[in-house]
């Protein structure tokens, strides 16, 4: 069955769902320990899972995989390779946090709250696992129902609107993807997701079929000109729900282009290619500009998240390795980063009850340790050597210029905008004059935000310095779909040639690990 | 002629019959006294209908009228069930207007006869007494609140378009007998299989406009939210649940064995009815505040979307329409029994949707359920209502009406906007008085039932599939 002797991944789903159902019936003390427990107990066996997930040369692509066929025309299988993994991963450390965050702040129907966010990580991880098509897609849909009600009842003053908006935007792009699915089943005669990546679809029937998952995706990504649900849904959503949202929801999508797009139909991936560059290119620009004359927190972050995604998208149509292996690390950091962006915002937000950058200043005094950390994550998103977008920024930004230098050339003024918005941001809250007099009076972090901020901070550096932890697992997945999609990958305009090496003393190699490529 | 076998094809409507005359003395003669006696075997009676179809033998009674198969059995148990429930419910709503009348549940129990020859019917005539017998009684319980203006409202509407409707139909038939010289299902479709004449063609859209009133698709739908909204609670649950099955099923038959030679022709027309219907049932019910008229709208969409079965016209096709209605009279019925218990703190029905604000707050469970629903109805998964979607546009794309099964899927977000309209006012909004509180130990147990279908229902999966192969292989 697996290396582990028990059905690890249905135990992951189980395990959120049971304590869900818990939360329903207890008081609010109660739920919220419910709530930490079960998602800690995720978070060890997710490590559990990465400690036996088998990165040999010769291992399965698939891994921990359970087959049941108890639906009649789908089946219940489950299994993972190195992709999935580090995605459940990265939803499975920032459960436990984004309960932490909600401990104080959220005091009415707590809860129905964690239950929301209990089933919330049961879909998500089921997202990644699911080795079905459908039921892949039925994990996918759902996980708006609690996204709706999270933003709808918890949300800010604007919220109906954000849920409804969140709610409608998502669901019109994915039913298309569900057509282009039966289609497919139809076709290949099968549901299962590993014989449906070694089929070849008819080249006639594949840009349809692309552009269908595309609807879906592009949505979800967010990409432009359809961001615009995330925005409003970032600001009127509670912290925990802006930190999910950013941090794993928005990933489903990368994680749709690379398990279906791209490997299923790569001959219109490389003809539609120009369609993803071209509102790669533009959402990088624009809603750079666009996050740099915000005055709310949450809309800068919101849009520099689009930004950053716009970057995944450019990456992983590169056609090649360094392309998706920095979309992948691209998403894991804006994972972390974005999330505690959001928690730092939360940290403010709820000492203060608004959003507005200009209601804050000088923080750095008063609030020394949160300065630290809120500068990290500034860092950090920026794009610093040493934190994880580095790696994944530069990763990716190598592989679309072998593609495409002018596009590489546009995405790379990402970087700079990216600084000018998060400094310019940094500067207004923590720096310059304690002009407003209750900002300036506010407490440092208390231990629970401390002990919700710190982990990330750490794990941030971590896969800025040593990113082979996290590219050794998928490493040989990237390298499957890079070699499936090698046949239709359309000319680059770098023309690489391979000078004679000269005879010189031999250098170190010290260049930054994910340049070893 | 006739033999001994026929009657035993006939006998769950032997039953019902002799049930509900038996009942119908018991009621003359007892009177109002008798009412809960008479409702508990009526609902024995459909109990005992149902069981029979395992028993009863299958194949062709009276010389080619009636015909049980697979098919019928399968629509006739959800007819059966819904009627039943929709008995069960009845009491606590009409005690509130004075004593319960024991009519009711021979009513419903004498339109369940006619329900199950529909369904079952081989013969134009057969299907006309059959519907007719339907109609009757669904007039009288249309109106069955004789003191109130709206439910007199509703029958009187009921009984004029349904009238006009049976008219139009039977000038179809007419048409029909005409130009093929035989009124039986078989001897039509020998006739068409060498091409449709224009004669044909016309019997054929008027037999179907006919059909498309009994099953509210649009632009037959006028009355629909008129007569749900003006008949008592408990009827139009039965509206909405069981006549639906019957005249789908009868639409399927009537399609498929009739005038499967003639498939081209009516394709176009369930295509058009059921792409109209989705969309026109989707965003006339936006704007609604009464939730039954609301409810009545989504029944004109769901109707919409089985359609969409049906217009593969494969054997598939069939199979999706039906698995369709039974995951749908679930929904139903589980929808309205939580309307049921929207009432004030005097104990009288509220049928706005703004006194559901805050529902979630003060009563967790039915909120919950209701919920349930609504998003199921809006087709998310992982509810149940996705699969029944899921399965009529896999048969679509399956016959490759690719382009078909894309717009009613997209046209099916608009008729999340309404579903989730109700989800918003339980759970966003400040509450509302509470509703009376005491909620029957049937009522909610129906309730929990079909929540938990509705939650459970892939586990249910193997089963559905093989009993709708099963019932669609019948008809080819």
């Amino acid at each position: 069955m697996n290396q582990l002797d028990f059905p690890i991944l249905s135990l992951m789903l189980t395990v959120p769902m049971i304590a869900a159902f818990a939360c329903l019936y207890v008081e609010a003390q109660a739920a919220r320990m419910i709530a930490l427990l079960a998602t800690l107990a995720n978070l060890a066996l997710g490590l559990l899972l990465w400690a036996n997930f088998d990165t040999a040369a010769d291992a399965a692509q698939w891994q921990f995989t359970e087959f049941a066929p108890i639906f009649g025309r789908f089946a219940w299988a489950m299994g993972i390779d190195g992709i999935a993994l580090m995605l459940i991963m990265l939803t499975v450390f920032l459960m436990p946090i984004c309960i932490g965050a909600s401990w104080v702040s959220i005091d009415k129907r707590v809860g129905e709250y964690m239950a929301a966010f209990l089933f919330m990580e049961t879909l998500m991880i089921g997202v990644f696992a699911a080795q079905d098509i459908f039921l892949f897609y039925i994990f996918f849909e759902a996980g708006l129902i609690p996204m709706y009600l999270i933003i709808g009842i918890w949300g800010g003053a604007n919220r109906i609107y954000a849920s409804y908006k969140f709610f409608l935007y998502t669901l019109l792009g994915s039913v298309l993807m569900l057509i282009a699915m039966l289609w497919m089943v139809r076709e290949a005669d099968t549901t299962s997701i590993p014989v449906l990546l070694e089929y070849d679809f008819p080249a006639h029937a594949q840009n349809w079929l692309w552009l269908a998952f595309f609807a879906s995706f592009a949505v979800k990504m967010p990409m432009w000109p359809v961001h615009t649900w995330l925005p409003d849904a970032h600001v009127q959503a509670p912290t925990a729900g802006s930190v999910i949202l950013a941090g794993v929801l928005l990933k489903m999508g990368g994680y749709g282009f690379i398990r279906f797009s791209l490997p299923m139909f790569p001959q219109a991936s490389a003809d539609l290619a120009w369609l993803v560059f071209g509102l790669s290119m533009v959402a990088v620009v624009y809603t750079s500009l666009v996050a740099l004359v915000q005055s709310d927190m949450k809309k800068l972050i919101a849009y520099s998240s689009v930004a950053h995604m716009a970057i995944v998208t450019a990456g992983l149509f590169a056609f090649n390795q360094q392309g998706i292996e920095g979309a992948m690390m691209v998403m894991l950091g804006h994972g972390l980063v974005s999330g505690a962006l959001f928690l730092c915002v939360g940290v403010i937000y709820d000492r203060l009850h608004t959003r507005e950058i200009g209601r804050y200043g000088g923080l750095s005094i008063n609030m020394p340790r949160y300065a630290v950390l809120f500068l990290l994550f500034t860092m950090a998103s920026v794009g610093l050597p040493g934190t994880s977008n580095f790696v994944g920024e530069l990763l990716s930004l190598v592989g679309v210029y072998e593609a495409s230098s002018w596009v590489a050339f546009i995405c790379g003024t990402g970087v700079i905008l990216g600084a000018a918005y998060m400094l310019y941001l940094y500067r207004r809250i923590c720096y310059g004059e304690q002009v407003n007099k209750d900002a300036a009076a506010m407490s440092d972090l208390s231990m629970r935000e401390l002990w919700l901020l710190a982990p990330i901070a750490a794990v941030v550096l971590w896969m800025g310095v040593y990113p082979e932890s996290f590219l050794e697992p998928m490493r040989k997945d990237v390298m499957t779909i890079a070699a499936r999609m090698e046949p239709a990958k359309p000319a680059g305009d770098a023309q690489f040639k391979i000078g004679t090496a000269k005879a010189a003393e031999p250098q170190a190699h010290h260049a930054a690990e994910g340049e070893a490529h | 002629m006739i033999d001994a076998s026929s009657f035993l094809m006939v006998m769950p409507e032997l039953i019902l019959t002799g049930a509900g005359l038996i009942l119908l003395m018991v009621a003359a003669y007892v009177g109002d006294r008798s009412t809960s006696a008479v409702s508990w075997f009526s609902v024995f009676s459909l109990l005992a209908a149902g069981l029979s179809i395992i028993q009863a033998p299958q194949g062709v009674a009276f010389d080619g009228l009636y015909r049980a198969d697979a098919f019928s059995a399968f629509a006739k148990a959800l007819i059966y069930i819904s009627a039943a429930v929709s008995i069960i419910v009845a009491p606590r709503f009409f005690a509130q207007g004075g004593a319960p009348r024991a009519e009711y549940p021979l009513l419903i129990v004498f339109s369940s006869v006619g329900m199950g020859m529909m369904v079952s019917a081989a013969d134009l005539l057969t299907l006309y007494v059959g519907l007719e017998l339907t109609s009757l009684s669904s007039y009288v319980l249309a109106s069955f609140m004789r003191k109130d203006t709206r439910s007199a409202e509703a029958g009187l509407k009921y009984f004029v378009l349904g009238a006009l409707a049976s008219g139009i139909l039977l000038y179809g038939m007419s048409l029909l007998y005409g130009f093929t010289g035989t009124t039986g299902f078989d001897g039509i479709a020998t006739a068409m299989a060498d091409g449709i004449s224009n004669g044909e063609l016309f019997g054929l859209v008027f037999v179907l406009a006919g059909l498309a009133f009994k099953i509210s698709a649009v632009p037959f739908h006028m009355w629909t939210p008129d007569v749900y909204e003006g008949s008592p609670t408990p009827v139009t649950a039965f509206f909405a649940s069981a006549p639906k099955v019957a005249a789908m099923g009868l639409t399927v038959r009537v399609a498929v064995e009739a005038m499967g030679p003639g498939s081209s022709a009516w394709q176009q027309i369930i295509i058009f009815l059921a792409l109209a219907s989705i969309v026109l049932g989707g965003i006339a019910a936006i704007n609604q505040t009464n939730i039954k008229r609301l409810l009545a709208y989504s029944s004109i969409n769901n109707v919409g979307f089985a359609l969409i079965g049906l217009a593969a016209g494969t054997q598939e096709g069939v199979a999706a329409v039906m698995s369709y209605l039974a995951i749908y009279v679930v929904m139903t019925l589980g929808s309205f029994v939580c309307v049921l218990q929207m009432r004030d703190a005097d104990g009288n029905p509220v049928e706005d949707i703004a006194s559901l604000s805050g529902l979630s707050q003060s009563r967790k469970g039915l909120a919950a359920a209701f919920a349930i629903f609504m998003f199921s109805l809006a087709g998310i998964p992982p509810l149940f209502g996705f699969w029944a979607k899921f399965l009529v546009f896999d048969a679509a794309v399956g016959a490759g009406l690719t382009a078909l099964a894309a717009i009613g899927i997209a046209a099916s977000v608009i008729g999340a906007f309404y579903y989730l309209k109700i989800v918003k006012t339980m759970y966003f909004d400040d509450p509302a008085p509470e509703y009376a509180r005491g909620g029957s130990f049937v009522e909610n147990g129906i309730i929990t039932v079909c929540a938990a279908i509705i939650v459970l229902g892939y586990l249910l999966n193997p089963m559905l599939d093989s009993a709708t192969a099963a019932a669609a292989q019948a008809l080819f």
